[in-house]
């Protein structure tokens, strides 16, 4: 048996343990990696940098467990982000186990705001965020696109009441607001085809300003809706937190993990290499009538 | 006792012993920064039960086992369970009983909202959907089953219609020549921007390309030869290029949760970094 056929024959596991062994070894190892930002994320810290203070906009938490290492990053900076800056926000989610999500977002948040911090420059004050008068976390409902289209008409319709029990009217800073009109943007972190319900009845019935962050897997397909005008701007898996990470001055997981992600790549790419000149040798002397094994 | 039985009592027993060692560990770091003592033995349990579950998981790289099927039957189960409290109490109890009854809603501590006998109508329904376990009345729940597909349909029909099909194909018609001046002015304001006139008229080409070879490889009424079956072959490298993008993100998707695992791992469960 030649090397060819051992590649050809290789055992899997071993790929499984040497892409361990290089993600624990670089998670170990702290170095730089460059973060390159693209025009499509770049759109969404703009949008998010010019709300001005006292603006609403609504974040839309539709994603599970799962998806928390892809997505926590981005929802965490940008809700610290409108925080700092005075930015009402409108907690929402979609996702049956979103709700555990946005209570960790809010309670690590509350902590993060109480210190002073300087962000691009910009120096913050530390001060507490306090619900209702911040923020309100509307809950779940199941069923997206129903919820969407109702949300477009008034939020009190799904949700009569906020995720704590108490009613939407009586909510300090849900005075005034009745649905998306109110809201400058809506940022959507999905894993799953709630971000096509919100492109179609969020952006396709009411045309609100849409933007997502979604997972990785999902990223290539998105690129369509970007194109063509109905979400402003994309966030793409790990990638496209980091980059928001980087764009926001608030360096945390998402960049952390961009170096794992290089050499977990770099691997990946040599056994793809190797597994295709295995492929491509074997089938050659198949074809010339040679002895394979 | 044979041997292989043996030996997966020792690990079991290794098992055992490493995670009541681990919480131990665990609860003694949390005390030391200040957790209460209860809250702490808690904590700890949980998350050293996080790392053995994720460890659980992972071991089926190596081959299937009984600990990989005990936490992915946990997981079902678990998933069932919090599935069926959640719809109770957003569905059941946050939106129909408001709307049927006040005594019912006082007695949930839900605001109790004008009465509305259609929503008497999905209550039926998801009886009748019910019916499914009765052998007799089991034919029942196709009506039911009926509604869902074809409300599904309905929506389904108009959310591609308009966000796939009508919205990307309007986005399809497009200048193959933009902002054009004429050949003077494209060479002497020559730029390689993304905002530049080149690239802009170049990203259109491509596009047109791509839509329009992709059609014709997925047109089987005409035999792919001469002009059409080069075309089609421009198609497959579009959608092969396609599909390498998805499996890329999907790459990285896929080591982010790796990224994510091994964080808890390091990070919450064994605290080698901060």
């Amino acid at each position: 048996m030649n090397i060819f056929d051992r590649i050809m024959s290789f055992d899997r596991r071993w790929i499984f343990l040497s892409l361990a062994i290089v993600c624990v070894v670089t998670f170990m190892w702290p170095f730089h990696v460059p973060i390159t930002l693209s025009n499509e994320v770049r759109s969404i810290y703009n949008r998010f940098d010019s709300l001005k203070e006292g603006d609403m906009i609504y974040l839309s938490v539709d994603y599970d467990p799962n998806a928390l290492a892809e997505l926590h990053p981005t929802t965490y900076v940008l809700a610290e982000m409108c925080f700092r800056k005075n930015v009402k926000v409108i907690f929402g989610t979609l996702s049956n186990l979103g709700q555990g999500m946005v209570d960790q977002v809010i309670d690590d948040i509350t902590d993060s705001v109480m210190l002073d911090k300087t962000y691009n420059g910009v120096f913050y004050e530390g001060r507490e965020i306090q619900n209702g008068i911040d923020y309100v976390f509307l809950g779940y409902k199941p069923y997206p696109a129903m919820v969407i289209q109702a949300m477009g008409l008034d939020f009190r319709v799904p949700f009569p009441t906020d995720y704590y029990g108490t009613p939407l009217d009586s909510i300090p800073i849900m005075k005034g607001v009745k649905n998306f009109d109110q809201c400058k943007l809506v940022m959507d972190m999905a894993a799953g085809n709630v971000a096509e319900m919100w492109i179609t009845y969020g952006h396709g019935n009411y045309n609100v300003p849409l933007a997502l962050a979604v997972t990785g897997v999902m990223g290539a397909d998105m690129y369509p809706y970007l194109n063509s005008g109905q979400i402003f701007g994309l966030a793409a898996g790990l990638l496209g937190s980091a980059q928001i990470e980087k764009l926001c001055d608030n360096p945390g997981r998402a960049i952390d993990g961009m170096r794992i992600q290089l050499f977990a790549h770099i691997l990946i790419i040599l056994f793809i290499i190797m597994g295709n000149i295995g492929f491509f040798v074997t089938r050659r002397r198949k074809k010339m009538g040679g002895d394979v094994r | 006792m044979d041997r292989s039985r043996r030996i997966s009592l020792i690990i079991f027993a290794g098992i055992i012993i490493l995670f009541i060692l681990s919480w131990i560990i665990k609860s003694t770091t949390l005390l030391n920064v200040g957790t209460e003592s209860l809250l702490s033995i808690r904590d700890a349990f949980f998350i050293t039960f996080a790392a053995f579950l994720t460890l659980a998981i992972f071991s089926f790289l190596y081959k299937d086992n009984p600990y990989y099927k005990f936490a992915e039957h946990l997981f079902v189960g678990v998933s069932a369970a919090y599935w069926m409290c959640v719809g109770f109490w957003s569905t059941f109890v946050g939106n129909f009983i408001p709307k049927v009854s006040t005594t019912l809603s006082n007695f949930f501590e839900v605001p109790p909202k004008e009465f509305d006998i259609f929503y008497f109508i999905p209550l039926i329904l998801g009886l009748m959907l019910l019916m499914r376990l009765s052998p007799k009345g089991g034919w029942l729940s196709r009506w039911s089953l009926a509604f869902i597909v074809g409300t599904t349909a309905g929506l389904n029909l108009i959310r591609y219609l308009r966000t796939d099909f009508i919205t990307q194909v309007s986005n399809t018609f497009i200048p193959l020549l933009v902002d054009w001046n004429g050949i003077g002015p494209f060479f002497s304001d020559f730029s390689l921007s993304a905002s530049g006139q080149f690239v802009m008229t170049l990203g259109n080409w491509v596009i047109f390309i791509g839509v329009f070879s992709g059609l014709i490889y997925f047109f089987f009424s005409k035999e792919h030869k001469g002009f059409f079956g080069h075309a089609s072959r421009v198609g497959i490298w579009v959608l092969m290029i396609t599909f390498g993008a998805s499996f890329g993100y999907t790459v990285m998707g896929r080591v982010s949760l790796l990224v994510g695992r091994l964080t808890f791992l390091f990070k919450d469960w064994l605290g080698l970094i901060s």
